[in-house]
């Protein structure tokens, strides 16, 4: 079959190469302004950006992607824009103007892919100016430029300040702008493709029937979304399947629907796009968003590859264990609904059948009246965990019109092979007053949760430490609301 | 004023604060690094190496028919292909197709392929047989082994065990700091081509191109002639391109020269981080006394540097190292040992600091720890030890412009509002028993020029074109540090020409021959002086020509051409008034000092450890700046990279007995974080210093792109007066010991030992005279750098001229 894809403005044929990610692509075709500076999304030199379909279901977002993760066939028919394609050294791009004259490039390797993430914000249609005399809110600029956006990159040179002033400067698109204009028109559906070569071949169906048929047809069949976990695999560990099935744009997959008694969130829906459906409906969800990876990541990873790819690092399983959510599992053969207390078996294990697909997160409402994520780790933007812990706990008054814990879920990452609730804390919790000296007493309990081990990330005794420590900042934070900005604590 | 040093009175182009030459490209991606020229290159193939999976290794058998099966797999390179010299180092101790493996992931044969994907293939494919051997891996170990390579070095000054006498305070104990690694963005990377002569090109990412095309020359068994190595630019250099780009230059030309296809070698990410050296890692035993006012007395340490598995720059680093234990303060006592541990990791090499930030660190630490049982706060036992004009550091070079210091720590006290917010965070901390504040000030004194005199030189080729056009070539390499901006400016100065008129051409060996390596901060010192120098040459010609006539310069460029005057020049520079003698490790090896001083703010938050840097203040010595928005960028970057380095970045290696052991376990960017955005300071001031020029370099102006690195003490110093601030006494008379790296769970563990308010906790020794660190065994080597060697060789053989002194040396 014929492919395409639209790159800065021109189709340009695209081969049926499976394991060429869309980086190497790029660079195929002379457009070198994407870099590869790690191969795994961690560094955003290869940032480009991506019409996608916009947040009220028409028109486009220009939405900035890591394009060293996802294979190049992934994208047929999609419309890319690179650096190339923004601007020109004799005509600079707003964003491109900024970063050269207020001394945003040294070396200037990352500064393509920094420039694509900052694109992405410029174009951002909810970014809105901070009305004079407001304080901007933390991290964002007074041209409601959000910091986030530039989370997935990083630069060597500059120590950041005149990127993040570049930032700051920028007014919005001009009228004639015209990647502006694009954003009226639909972003380009997905296309139903099937590519093969020696290493294996990529197959995005049309329908989760489709989808489902094939992958019972195959067991070693590979289903991926947004390729934040297998573009790494396949990038560093020469993985290469043979056959991986596209289920990133399936309709069937992207749908949230907000119910009375449980919010269903679909898939394949991606994590900034759970942030903004959501509207706030689940403040953990709200608390997990901007701690998990970082904009560029969560433009593509979804909850179904978290929640697939059984990491036991990753960070939404810890906040959904918390939320009691449930999975539900799509086979050819029919759907079950599986609690996610129940899912994990082992490392990276699960009790997920061959075939079976996740097709959604099932989250009951109301959530807990008190909820918090704490994420350990050694950096705040954009790290992995050393410790992730999810508190859902449900307070109310007791007789003597005391506080009393009258539920709790707690869900922990980094503690053992499998992500893990905290039930001994739970009960430890559960039916006690609200007060200090229950906080103490199930802290030194929850230290004693998991099995965590000494790794490069951090020792088992710091694991253990911090466990209890999250149940007593909690606490701490409940008795006095105000923010401890120096932690990686509940909000932003 | 110096003729060097004099900015004319009109058509000033330094000193204006002007972007990058390259920005435009850099925001388009139109810039063209190494790897980018692959595209538009025919028939390339590529490499990729073959791993051992052992830190210590005997190569049994090595067998590639099964790699030459692979489809599209051209050839494998093995020890058995090199026509020349073995060997990727200029100590020859680095053997580029190795029959001992040294350290885990190293190359021991490179596969060509028609693709990586084939050269990757293949390389899995090749057999090899080893005998696993004993693997040195921590300093702990090497220690206890007695592991060492190269010269083991002493400073010396004073009488120590009179000043631990004489102290009223002595304190003994340990100071350990991890490396770093450069995580430049662009890997190394190098394509090589050979045309119809057998002339070899190499287009490569090398902070050091002569370097690079000496060891490629050595390799091939060609003359340097026959090799031209080309530099565009880099994204991102750091120090790690100086020695390590050379052996996979190496293998580019090697396969190059074999094939007659070009060949390109890139490293992935963690081939990079797995393979090439880093910042060295540090181990220090002292001692430390101090007078009854708190300054300090008399301090004796022995410090032993990480060196990994070959000598590389480890020697002049360690040099750089025992030449900065003094930062900024007045040792009148003191003694310095050093040494260089052969372990079985990757070698390590110069980072930014180039070991100045090690020996810092030491001083600092013990000055931190120290001063809470002084009884006074660190920032005034660091302002009372401050060096005064007249004194000398403990190599004997006078300190001048140590008043500068001063002026600037008193600068930055009003500019940062220190007094006031001292108060405001003991108020914070007064009232928040979960997360405690601290501002904190530290100094920085940084020698500029290379230690070994040698390398102190610069060249540049200047055209001028008969329309007036301008077009420079010079010795420097551009990584992001701004010198081609520089040296642009620096041009249109000395020839009286708008900007406009000047283009600068890629740095090549063949324009520029024996360049140094753009390091040691000196790129824009010696490059600049070079430029200046050939540009003046035309300008003498000219003036002839004008004969006061005052033509406009095109037209005078013209009746130039016409009367037949040379319209280039060679520039030529070098450092004058140098001397070291490495044996006795004396002399005067800097030109001048850079200074610098930084206050930091930060918070701590006591569940976790973690923290953020709310405010920076910086006051930092650049000369007259050449480019004021390129040097602000220098500061900045080099700040960020230090508190990278001292509270963040955290290499780990795989030490326990099992098979993965000498694996680097951090070789990733998901595993090995470097700043991002979220490390940034909140508020970010830096100022230039006033009227600071410096009569000794280029139109007054200072080097810049080392010393502000380690502005970023005052980070780590912050962070430990915040974790002493958890102490049931509020932390004043509280000691810290804080790891180096601070990451989160560093400071969490010290604000353990501080709630503790256990004084063992501190981990030091008092009273004197102190736990003696280990003491050279007498007749230790002597450093031998390449320069002093060759100088005393030609001595040796040339008659008359004490030739049989030399001789006697030698033997």
């Amino acid at each position: 079959m014929t492919m395409e894809m639209h790159v800065n403005g021109r189709q340009r044929a695209l081969p049926a190469r499976p394991h060429v990610n869309l980086l190497d692509y790029l660079r195929g075709l002379g457009l070198t302004g994407a870099k590869e500076g790690c191969a795994e999304g961690e560094c955003g030199a290869c940032a480009v950006l991506v019409a996608r379909p916009g947040a009220d279901g028409d028109g486009a977002t220009w939405t900035a992607l890591n394009s060293c993760l996802p294979a190049s066939v992934a994208l047929a028919g999609q419309e890319v824009i690179t650096a190339e394609g923004l601007g020109s050294p004799q005509a600079l791009h707003p964003v491109q103007r900024e970063m050269a004259e207020r001394g945003g490039s040294q070396c200037g390797y990352c500064t393509p892919g920094f420039v694509c993430s900052m694109a992405a914000e410029f174009y951002r249609p909810d970014r809105t100016p901070v009305d004079e005399g407001q304080e901007p809110q933390e991290e964002h600029g007074p041209n409601g430029f959000d910091l986030h956006a530039l989370s997935g990159n990083l630069c060597r040179c500059t120590g950041y300040r005149p990127i993040r002033d570049a930032a700051y400067a920028l007014e919005g698109p001009s009228a004639d702008d015209p990647l502006a204009g694009r954003c009226a028109a639909p972003a380009p559906g997905p296309v139903v493709t099937d590519a093969s070569d020696d290493s294996g071949r990529y197959v995005r169906p049309s329908s989760l029937t489709e989808v489902l048929e094939l992958l019972a047809g195959d067991p070693t069949a590979v289903p991926v979304a947004g390729a934040t976990d297998h573009g790494v695999e396949v990038n560093l560990r020469g993985r290469r399947d043979r056959l991986v099935v596209g289920i990133d744009r399936l309709a069937e997959l992207r749908r949230l629907e907000v119910g009375d008694d449980v919010v269903e969130i679909g898939a394949a829906l991606t994590l900034t796009e759970v942030e903004q459906r959501l509207g706030g409906r689940v403040p953990l969800l709200d608390a997990l968003v901007p701690q998990f990876a970082s904009r560029l990541i969560r433009n593509a990873a979804t909850l179904g590859g978290n929640l697939g790819t059984a990491s036991p690092i990753g960070d939404a399983a810890p906040v959904l264990l918390a939320l009691d959510a449930s999975l539900v599992l799509a086979h050819a053969d029919g759907e079950r609904e599986v609690a996610l207390a129940d899912y994990f078996t082992g490392y990276r294990e699960t009790v997920r059948r061959p075939g079976e697909l996740i097709r959604a997160v099932r989250v009951p409402l109301p959530t807990a009246s008190v909820t918090a994520f704490h994420k350990i780790a050694k950096r705040r933007f954009d790290d992995i965990s050393s410790v992730a812990v999810a508190f859902a706990l449900d307070l109310g008054p007791a007789d003597d019109g005391a506080q009393v814990v009258r539920r709790a879920r707690i869900g922990l990452g980094g503690v053992a092979a499998v992500p893990l609730r905290a039930l001994a804390t739970e009960q430890a919790l559960e039916g006690r007053p609200w007060t200090e000296e229950t906080v103490g007493h199930a802290a030194e309990v929850l230290r004693g949760e998991g099995t965590p081990l000494s790794d490069q990330r951090a020792s088992a005794a710091y694991r253990s430490a911090m466990l209890g420590n999250a149940l007593r900042r909690l606490w701490a934070e409940s008795q006095d609301p105000g923010p401890t900005t120096a932690g990686g604590g509940a909000g932003r | 004023m110096s003729e060097l040093s004099r900015r004319p009175a009109e058509g000033v182009v330094v000193g204006r604060a002007l972007p990058h030459e390259s920005a435009g490209l850099h925001v388009t991606g139109h810039a063209l690094y190494t790897d980018d020229l692959v595209a538009a290159c025919a028939d390339v193939l590529h490499a990729h190496p073959v791993p051992a999976p052992h830190a210590h290794a005997r190569v049994l058998r090595l067998d590639a028919a099964r790699a030459l099966a692979v489809s599209g797999v051209v050839r494998v390179l093995t020890a058995a292909d090199v026509p020349g010299t073995n060997d990727s180092g200029v100590k020859h101790d680095e053997p580029l197709f190795p029959d001992t493996v040294m350290f885990h992931g190293q190359a021991v044969a490179w596969v060509l392929g028609e693709s990586l994907e084939a050269a990757r293939l293949g390389a899995a494919a090749v057999q090899v047989d080893y005998e696993p051997l004993p693997a040195v891996l921590t300093l702990a170990e090497a220690i206890e082994a007695g592991s060492y390579q190269g010269g083991r070095p002493t400073v010396e000054r004073g009488d120590v065990e009179r000043g631990f006498a004489e102290a009223a305070h002595v304190f003994s104990g340990v100071t350990e700091m991890a490396g770093q690694e450069h995580f430049y963005l662009e890997t190394h990377a190098s394509l090589a081509v050979v045309d119809e002569a057998g002339q070899v090109f190499v287009q490569c990412s090398t902070q050091h191109p002569t370097e690079t095309q000496e060891i490629v020359a050595h390799v091939l068994g060609l003359r340097s002639h026959e090799v031209t190595v080309q530099c565009l630019r880099m994204g991102g250099g750091f120090g790690g391109k100086e020695m390590q780009p050379h052996g996979y230059a190496a293998v580019a030309a090697l396969g190059a020269v074999l094939t007659g296809r070009p060949v390109r070698v890139r490293l992935t990410r963690q081939q990079d981080v797995t393979m090439t050296g880093k910042r060295h890692g540090f181990h220090a035993e002292w001692r430390a006394g101090f007078d009854a006012e708190g300054r300090l007395l008399a301090l004796d340490a022995t410090l032993t540097s990480d060196g990994g598995w070959s000598l590389d720059l480890s020697e002049p680093v360690l040099a750089r190292a025992l030449c900065h234990v003094d930062n900024a303060y007045w040792l009148p006592h003191v003694r310095l040992h050093g040494r260089v541990a052969h372990t079985h990791k990757t070698s390590q090499t110069a980072f930014r600091g180039f070991g100045g930030p090690q020996g810092m660190l030491v001083v600092e630490d013990v000055i931190g720890r120290c001063a809470p049982l002084v009884g006074l706060d660190a920032r005034e036992v660091r302002r009372r030890s401050f060096y005064v004009d007249g004194q000398e550091t403990p190599y004997g070079q006078p300190v001048r412009h140590a008043e500068r210091l001063a002026a600037a720590w008193r600068q930055l006290h009003d500019e940062a509002d220190v007094e006031r917010r001292l108060e405001e965070v003991a108020a914070f901390n007064a009232t928040h028993a979960h997360t405690k504040r601290a501002l904190a000030l530290t100094p920085v004194k940084f020698g500029i020029s290379f230690n070994f005199t040698a390398f102190n030189q610069g060249g540049a080729l200047v055209h001028v074109y008969k329309d007036g056009s301008v077009l420079v070539n010079h010795g420097g390499t551009e990584m992001g540090q701004g010198l081609h901006t520089k040296m642009l400016q620096v041009a249109a100065t000395a020839l009286g020409v708008p900007l406009e008129l000047v283009r600068l051409a890629p740095t090549r060996t063949d324009k520029v021959p024996n360049t140094s390596a753009t390091a040691a901060s000196a790129g824009a010192d010696l490059n600049g002086g070079a430029v200046k120098d050939a540009c003046e040459q035309i300008l003498r010609r000219l003036a002839e020509v004008d004969a006061g006539r005052g033509l406009p310069w095109h037209d005078l460029v013209q009746a130039a051409y016409f009367a037949r005057v040379q319209l280039w020049a060679a520039g030529f520079y070098r450092t004058e008034g140098l001397h070291w003698d490495s044996t006795a490790m004396r002399g005067h090896p800097f030109k001048y000092f850079a200074y610098g001083v930084c206050a930091a703010e930060v918070e701590v938050d006591g569940f976790t450890g973690a923290h953020r840097t709310r405010r920076v203040d910086i006051v930092h010595d650049v000369g007259d700046s050449l480019s004021p928005l390129v040097d602000l960028g220098q500061v900045e970057g080099g700040f960020v990279q230090g508190a990278g380095w001292l509270t963040l970045e955290d290499l780990r290696w795989d030490t326990s007995e099992g098979p993965q052991r000498g694996r680097l376990s951090t070789q990733a960017a998901s595993t090995y974080k470097l700043p991002s955005f979220s490390e940034m300071p909140v508020d970010f001031r830096v100022s230039l210093l006033q009227h600071a020029r410096e009569d000794g370099a280029v139109y007054g102006s200072k080097a810049v792109g080392e010393p502000p690195l380690m502005l970023a003490f005052a980070v780590r110093e912050a962070l430990r007066d915040a974790a002493a601030a958890f102490a049931p006494d509020g932390g004043g008379g509280t000691s810290v010991d804080l790891a180096s790296p601070a990451t989160p769970e560093s400071v969490f563990w010290a604000v353990e030992d501080a709630r503790s308010g256990d004084p063992d906790r501190a981990r030091l020794v008092r009273g004197a005279p102190g736990v003696v660190p280990d003491q050279p065994a007498p007749g230790e080597p002597a450093l031998h750098p390449r320069s002093e060697q060759v100088q005393r060789d030609l001595l040796a053989h040339e008659p008359g001229r004490d030739g049989s002194r030399s001789a006697q040396v030698e033997a």
